[in-house]
């Protein structure tokens, strides 16, 4: 190799250091994602998928599956957020939407984000989402509040077990993330 | 050209030197061991009794944050690479580091890590607060301002021990006496070109990690926040990649010196040496597979739990095997009892304990109670100062002769040894106990039911508080003045830094000396 110096300390000096380089590299570009593709694979952090197109399928009557919702706000998020059933019980394959409501108490616009996690993690990958408000932001102008609609499907193959899974939404204040202009397009109102 | 070292300040300023570069290392860790123990001490103080009496409960937190980062970076790793810088070179025949002009640099950035890393308890809002292993969201969303301070320190802390690695492997590979192989080189050469290998690994990661905050906090992407999609258990586990190596870092050149010391003061070869090898780079190994027995309480799933705690009951094997050797070398020997090897013996003893109750710990179901107590504390301690600490301690007595031509006061050692060692366990060993009870680690108030055990603990701080200023007085003393040391030092002892005088010149081993090994 050409690249490399003759002086053998230097050499070795040299591939300790691109090494060490390398492990920076990994620390900060392979980690991260290398984690959120194990979570997505195993469900791990509760998190569920992204949109989900909807497939003819047959629902299973045969099983009755109990969902459960909760709704969390993270520390400094003054919003009032809370589904408005608790529980509802579904077969496998059917669409189901569940309402979340939200109310902006403040005197400010502000933006949330609902992330979404569920229990138990095993459930995650059977968790099909075709809409949910958790896939945007929502900006709420001050005093105003919007329901926010979710539909979702079980999937036929949730393990036997798993009788009853619950999700969790913990909502978020993301409003230094964006502009004021960025706030006024995402104003939600009631669909 | 001069054979001396130069004059007045530029000689420390510009000096490309080993053994001057090792010296200042070895100064500076010390300052640092007196300041994260002050740390430490007002901790204990506000720990004395129950109740709020000194310091206010963020300050408090400060303290708990600042004694961990300057212990571990500051005290403890400094003064290994000080050993490395002063010793590699001497016991391998070689007549300075490879690379001497980086050891000065990689030197001279320290001291502006720590003053940077000081500085922030002067700053508004206070030094971090977090605890040393600075988890997100509490080192990011709710860090005080001066993290942005906290974290280019450690960037700067990670480069010095980058380039200290890179320099030890050079010079380790390329610059033996002719006739030593891999297999002949003494052990403390041997664990550090391992400790080596595991920074240059890890650091970088720490320094990743940190870079990740820097992002969060300053430039809006979302590594650690769960708002923007991101999760704080990533952190845990990048943290924690870096950081289980890195308490092998802290003790594996701790195990290269007891390995140096106790067959001098045993009078017989060390036992197993070739197995010695082996543990150790099994023990390096085995660091990259364990980092999650440090989050058993995170909802890792049981596939995961069992897996790192079997994994990390595997390590008492090896670890097992050089406390086997150890003991096998002491066995039947004619044992004296001087100072390095007091401190050794403890090393052995408390170290054990502390290993035992990490395997405690290891249970991931047991651990669910353990957690975030204080039988934590008392196990990190329990492995890292009668680990790292007297073994660095026992470094110091047993090289400094070597060093500065005096022999040091055995009387005082001796009493420093013991004060050190009743005040030591006096500290930690009740921690078990207040730790088994349920009380919680980083807290300055705590349930009346701990208050007899604490009070205990903070009398034996400021005990081992006590023994480490008779340190300092021995060192200053041994170096200014005490009755000769002879060359060889101690009876037969082994290794090529024994056969240079004492003081060891400016200049050893500038033709490579003849190694004949005796295992």
């Amino acid at each position: 190799m050409k690249l490399l110096p003759t002086d053998p300390i230097k050499r070795l000096s040299l591939k300790l250091a691109v090494t060490s380089f390398g492990f920076l590299l990994f620390a900060l570009f392979v980690m991260p994602p290398l984690y959120d593709a194990f979570c997505e694979i195993t469900g791990l952090n509760g998190k569920t998928g992204d949109k989900y197109e909807a497939v003819d399928a047959v629902v299973d009557t045969s099983r009755d599956i109990k969902v459960q919702f909760v709704a969390t706000n993270n520390s400094g998020m003054p919003w009032q957020f809370g589904p408005e059933v608790k529980t509802v019980t579904v077969h496998p394959g059917e669409q189901t939407r569940i309402n979340y409501r939200v109310k902006n108490t403040t005197g400010k616009d502000m933006i949330g984000q609902a992330i979404p996690s569920l229990t138990p993690y095993k459930a995650s990958s059977y968790f099909h989402k075709t809409e949910c408000f958790c896939f945007n932001q929502q900006a709420l102008l001050a005093g105003t509040e919007a329901e926010l609609p979710m539909y979702f499907i079980i999937d036929q193959d949730l393990p036997e077990h798993i009788k009853t899974v619950t999700l969790s939404y913990t909502l978020f204040d993301v409003t230094d993330r964006f502009s004021k202009e960025e706030l006024l397009s995402m104003v939600v109102t009631d669909q | 050209m001069a054979h001396g070292p130069a004059k007045g300040i530029t000689r420390w300023l510009y000096t490309t030197n080993h053994k001057d570069i090792g010296s200042m290392y070895l100064w500076f860790s010390f300052a640092m061991f007196f300041l994260g123990g002050i740390f430490a001490l007002v901790i204990r103080a506000e720990l004395f009794q129950p109740g709020l009496q000194i310091v206010d409960p963020n300050f408090f937190n400060q303290m708990t944050t600042m004694h961990g980062l300057v212990m571990v970076f500051g005290a403890v790793m400094p003064a290994f690479v000080g050993l490395a810088n002063w010793m590699i070179p001497m016991q391998i025949g070689a007549p300075d580091m490879a690379l001497p002009r980086m050891n000065n640099w990689s030197f001279w950035i320290l001291p502006f890590a720590f003053a940077m890393l000081s500085s922030t308890l002067f700053m508004d809002g206070g030094a971090p607060n977090f605890g040393w292993t600075f988890y997100a969201p509490l080192s990011t969303t709710y860090a005080p301002p001066s993290v942005t301070f906290f974290i280019f320190a450690i960037h700067i802390m990670g480069a010095s021990s980058i380039m200290g690695a890179i320099n030890i492997i050079a010079t380790i590979v390329n610059m033996r006496a002719p006739g030593m192989t891999y297999m002949k080189m003494p052990l403390f050469v041997w664990t550090w070109l391992i400790t080596a290998f595991l920074l240059i690994a890890v650091m970088p990661v720490l320094a990743g990690v940190v870079t990740m905050m820097l992002m969060d906090i300053h430039f809006g992407t979302s590594f650690f926040d769960a708002a923007g999609g991101g999760d704080p258990v990533l952190f845990q586990h990048v943290f924690w990649f870096f950081g289980h190596p890195e308490v092998y870092i802290m003790i594996l050149p701790a195990f290269g010196i007891v390995s140096a010391i106790i067959p001098t003061f045993a009078r017989k070869p060390l036992f197993g040496y070739a197995s010695m090898v082996y543990a150790t780079a099994a023990i390096a190994f085995l660091s990259f597979v364990v980092w999650a027995h440090h989050m058993f309480t995170v909802g890792l799933p049981i596939a995961g739990e069992l897996f790192f705690m079997w994994a990390t009951m595997l390590i008492a094997v090896p670890t097992g095997v050089k406390v086997f050797n150890w003991v096998a070398t002491m066995f039947k020997g004619a044992m004296t009892f001087e100072t390095p090897m007091l401190f050794s013996i403890a090393f052995v003893i408390l170290f054990t304990i502390g290993g035992f109750s990490g395997l405690m710990l290891a249970i991931a179901p047991a651990d669910f109670q353990y957690h975030d107590t204080y039988f934590v504390v008392a196990h990190f301690h329990y492995v890292l100062v009668p680990g790292a600490i007297f073994s660095i301690t026992a470094g110091v007595y047993y090289w400094l002769p070597k060093w500065c031509g005096n022999m040091y006061n055995e009387t005082m050692g001796k009493l420093h040894f013991w004060l050190a060692f009743i005040g030591l366990n006096v500290t930690f060993f009740p921690m078990h106990f207040s730790g088994l009870a349920g009380m919680p680690r980083r807290i300055p108030d705590y349930n009346m039911m701990f208050a007899d055990w604490n009070m205990i603990s903070s009398v034996g701080a400021f005990l081992f508080g006590a023994a480490q200023v008779l340190f300092l007085y021995n060192v200053i003393a041994t170096i200014v003045g005490g009755k000769k040391a002879t060359d060889e030092v101690w009876e037969n002892p082994e290794g090529l830094e024994w056969t240079v005088p004492s003081p060891a010149p400016y200049h050893t081993f500038s033709e490579p000396p003849e190694f004949k090994s005796s295992h």
